[in-house]
């Protein structure tokens, strides 16, 4: 199952583990990614921490993890290739995976549906 | 400004048309990209050649007899030796020496000139022009009935052969010359903000979209918006005003004193001279090339090495898209050291950056200069 955030990002369970990222309209919004800041493996995060920067060549955005956990893996490809995320932000762009989850957190968070709504009403 | 209040180019509605990102501007809305991306328009820009919509931009007339000499007494940079056909980059400053605008002057006659400048700078700039012009010399505001679109890019002059224009009488480097493009007459310059070969055209507003229009049609030419026009003109270390120059800064601190030949000139009086002249500078401007892709942005704090001492603060900065890592412009004190190869640390959100100074321009293979 994937679920979104207010601020764009994206958690897809796998079992035990949470692999976080931005949606394809964050990334579309911040335009050509220059930079992705990611966190440290065994880095521990709680829901609402800054989990990253993403920069574009306008502006810098903070990422805020969307879940609570404990970072596993980093996605390493992004260091030479930050333009991943406008490519692929929901699929290769992804920034990292977390273990140590409450899937709790997750009833706070939308699904596909749900985010789609709120995409409609933003614009 | 509410967007209501926001003034619109007579292009706004093909930029919109074309996917365009609007975002305000000096006071209008303006396209900071197209569909492609900033990045794209940018390697477009500096492999091929685009179109961009200047017309926000402000020019003005200034005509009659004595307009050589008033002007030389209203702007830095001598304006009486500027020989008929030539463009010369100058500037606009209060009596402190201060720069209220960088501008462009045109010399159309002996006493008959064209000058552009900044859109949120053009009203007081009129102001300042027109006050301190002597009686009988006309001055006017063309801005509303002036387009202007810069056609930028190592393949402009093919576009302009393409366009029927003989490129054997192209104007050189910062010269000017009448011509007609599509039917429309137009001024065309050899000058840009991008490094690269290129040319500023300017003609009669209401013919703007039918001239955005035919340009697009010929070989390799895209739109681009203001982000790559930013991008483009920071890899040339060219200052832009409200960033690099303001009300708070001289030419000089600027690094523009080899421009402005004071010494040269001992008799020449302008105003501002003479606080250039007696205030020596506090600060001056400095390009950093930053350990990575990471961009330190405008109001950055530029820290010395050991990182305990705040030396200076960034003006402008960003992901250099040409040369694969960020880089920055930045105002230093005078007293802190700082030359060619200084290490510094710029700040950047929580993360502080290493840095170098280096020489101006970061991108030395503009073709600017190209001879055709």
């Amino acid at each position: 199952m994937k679920y979104y955030s207010e601020d764009h990002e994206w958690v897809e369970i796998h079992g035990e583990e949470a692999t976080i990222g931005i949606s394809e309209y964050a990334a579309k919004q911040l335009g050509d990614i220059t930079y992705v800041e990611l966190p440290s493996e065994d880095d521990d995060f709680i829901v609402g921490d800054t989990l990253g920067v993403v920069e574009s060549v306008k502006a810098a955005s903070d990422i805020y993890s969307p879940v609570s956990g404990t970072v596993v893996m980093i996605n390493d490809a992004l260091e030479d290739e930050p333009n991943l995320i406008n490519e692929s932000p929901e699929d290769k762009g992804w920034l990292c995976k977390l273990t140590n989850i409450d899937t709790s957190e997750l009833d706070d968070m939308m699904n596909v549906d749900a985010y789609d709504k709120y995409l409609k009403e933003l614009s | 400004m509410s967007e209501e209040e926001m003034k619109s180019t007579p292009l706004y509605e093909q930029h919109v048309l074309a996917g365009a990102k609007m975002v305000p501007f000096a006071g209008w809305s303006m396209p900071v990209q197209y569909a492609d991306g900033i990045i794209a328009e940018h390697n477009h820009t500096r492999r091929h050649v685009a179109i961009f919509d200047i017309c926000h931009m402000g020019e003005f007339t200034v005509k009659g007899e004595g307009a050589a000499a008033a002007l030389d007494h209203i702007l830095a940079r001598p304006v009486c030796d500027q020989k008929i056909g030539v463009c010369r980059y100058n500037f606009l400053l209060d009596p402190d020496g201060k720069v209220m605008d960088d501008l462009i002057v045109y010399r159309m006659g002996e006493d008959d000139f064209f000058i552009v400048v900044n859109a949120g700078t053009r009203y007081g700039d009129a102001e300042q022009i027109s006050s301190n012009l002597p009686d009988g010399i006309e001055f006017t505001d063309v801005s509303d009935n002036t387009a202007k679109i810069d056609l930028q890019g190592p393949e402009s002059a093919d576009v302009l052969a393409e366009a029927g224009l003989d490129i054997a009488a192209l104007p050189k480097y910062f010269y000017w010359t009448k011509t007609v493009i599509h039917s429309i007459p137009c001024l065309l310059s050899r000058t840009g903000y991008t490094g690269e070969l290129g040319f500023e055209l300017y003609f009669d507003a209401g013919r703007a979209v039918e001239m955005w229009q035919y340009l697009l049609t010929l070989k390799n030419v895209k739109p681009a918006g203001l982000g790559a026009r930013d991008t483009l003109r920071l890899e040339m270390g060219y200052a832009l005003y409200g960033h690099e120059l303001n009300l708070a800064t001289t030419p000089i601190e600027a690094g523009y004193a080899d421009m402005l030949k004071l010494d040269e000139n001992p008799d020449r009086n302008f105003i501002g001279k003479n606080a250039l002249a007696g205030d020596a500078p506090t600060k001056k401007l400095v390009g950093i090339v930053l350990d990575g892709r990471r961009a330190a942005r405008e109001g950055a704090i530029v820290f010395a090495m050991d990182g305990s001492s705040v030396i200076g603060k960034v003006t402008s900065g960003a992901f250099a898209p040409s040369l694969g890592m960020a880089v920055a412009m930045a105002y230093v004190n005078m007293d802190a050291g700082i030359d060619i190869g200084s290490k510094v640390i710029l700040e950047a959100g929580r993360a502080q950056i290493p840095g170098t100074v280096c020489e101006l321009p970061f991108n030395k293979n503009g073709s600017a200069r190209k001879k055709l």
